[in-house]
């Protein structure tokens, strides 16, 4: 069942800009001071809102990358080709600017408040930024449970939260599919069953699975997971495509 | 700018502008976009909960229960022989795309209830993979509402709904449950598995009806 504070309206809000940082060449960090912030699961994402001087207004959603015990909330934004709402993230906005938007939404695909068993992250893209709340919520509360990562980028540069995706319990796979470094020691193919196999949680462990990226890569993930024996039930997928949120 | 300073009371600003956005130069906005959403054009994006399942044919159904006279079941091959519509509408997901001119067919919900008699008011969709989605009766009745298994003239792809999706087009598109095996009519309103997580029970776009209290 949802959490109770989901319950209530969700109003716009206005967060302040503290900081915009690369974080790799096509994604930005937002890093946000709301007031009044109602607090979020990790996992979870916001709304955010564009209104130009006519009045026209653009909105989107975006994952918090940012652990629920952080005094701020950051966002990590991709560039999208034609994506206004994206390209103004990325490139107009800056420190000092105000930023519309609500929130938190969304109480399905976020940590689990009381999970037990080990947990599955597969990530494709920009879609380990969810996980990157995790990860930091995982360290916060140095919790016990097993996790994996798994996580599937172009090249080395386009890693993002690359400080991030460490921890006590946590132990992380990285490949890339296009360009590898020299001494690159991180796997170096698309997300393929042989390398779900050998390289996440197996099924006998009954772990909870959570796979983001895009719509392609989880569908490819989901159905290997599912091939490999892993229950449907514990799966859980967060999509977005080029076409899903410019 | 003026218009951006923040009320100490509300912590809102009546009318706030954001620094520097135009946004892109753009047509006249459509008359049949509802506010808050953008033409996706010729994209489909693709949003689910879990992972796409695969029903084969032979196993489907499609089960018309709960407050009923009696409890109605289509096998693919009965559904396949009702009469069958097309149509074209316009759809609009919560995450604020609207997709123009989609092309679907499928069979009227109309059809689907029949002869059912019921005193119910509301069902709840139910789906392959334990999605779920509430909806007046009034809203899937009087040709508002269909079960379809094409889309753009061939079967619907299991990543959007297929083999067979439920269509609501004058509510957002998390209502048009994917991959659609029934529905459960009741007296009182049952949340659906969004709703339960804080999403609008009735989801009307023209009302920005995202979420629970808007």
């Amino acid at each position: 069942m949802a959490p109770a504070a989901l319950r209530r309206r969700l109003n716009w809000q206005l967060a302040e800009v503290l900081s915009v940082t690369t974080e790799t060449p096509t994604a930005r960090r937002l890093r946000l001071a709301v007031h009044d912030w109602a607090g979020h699961a990790a996992g979870q994402h916001v709304d955010v809102r564009l209104t130009a001087p006519d009045g026209y207004t653009a909105q989107r959603s975006y994952s918090i990358a940012s652990p629920p015990q952080a005094p701020h909330l950051d966002l990590v934004v991709e560039r999208l080709e034609n994506g206004e709402v994206s390209e103004y993230l990325t490139e107009e906005l800056r420190s000092g600017d105000l930023l519309e938007l609500r929130g938190p939404i969304g109480g399905y695909f976020v940590w689990p408040a009381t999970a037990a068993g080990p947990v599955q992250l597969i990530a494709g893209g920009s879609g380990v930024v969810p996980f990157l709340s995790m990860l930091g919520h995982h360290r916060a509360t140095r919790s016990e449970i097993q996790v994996r990562l798994l996580y599937s980028a172009r090249t080395e540069a386009d890693l993002i939260g690359t400080g991030e995706l460490a921890g006590p319990g946590i132990s992380t796979t990285l490949t890339l599919t296009r360009a590898v470094p020299p001494g690159w020691e991180g796997l170096r193919r698309r997300v393929d069953v042989t390398m779900l196999a050998e390289h996440t949680l197996a099924p006998e462990r009954s772990p909870l699975v959570f796979v983001c990226g895009p719509t392609a890569f989880v569908e490819t993930v989901a159905a290997g997971m599912l091939s490999l024996g892993h229950d449907q039930s514990r799966i859980k997928t967060e999509r977005f495509g080029a076409t899903g949120g410019p | 700018m003026g218009t951006n300073d923040i009320d100490p009371d509300t912590g809102t600003a009546p009318r706030f502008v954001s620094r520097g956005f135009t946004g892109r130069a753009r047509r006249p906005r459509s008359a049949r976009l509802p506010p808050g959403q953008y033409d996706v054009g010729s994209g489909f994006p693709v949003l689910s909960a879990g992972p796409t399942p695969n029903t084969h044919l032979s196993r489907w159904d499609f089960t018309v229960q709960g407050q009923v006279d009696r409890v109605r079941h289509y096998s693919w091959a009965d559904f396949r022989a009702l009469p069958r519509e097309p149509v074209e509408v316009d759809i609009h997901c919560v995450t604020s795309w609207s997709k123009f001119d989609t092309r679907w067919e499928g069979v009227s919900v109309d059809t689907l209830l029949g002869d059912v008699e019921s005193g119910a008011e509301y069902a709840l969709a139910f789906s392959d993979g334990g999605y779920t989605t509430n909806l007046p009766l009034a809203d899937i009745t009087g040709g508002r509402a269909w079960v379809v298994d094409t889309y753009d003239g061939a079967p619907l792809r299991p990543e959007h709904g297929g083999p067979a999706r439920l269509l609501v087009p004058h509510l957002y598109f998390w209502k048009s449950a994917k991959w659609v095996r029934g529905l459960v009519l009741g007296e009182v309103e049952e949340l659906g598995f969004w709703e339960r997580f804080g999403y609008h029970r009735y989801g009307d776009p023209w009302r920005q009806q995202r979420y629970a209290g808007d």
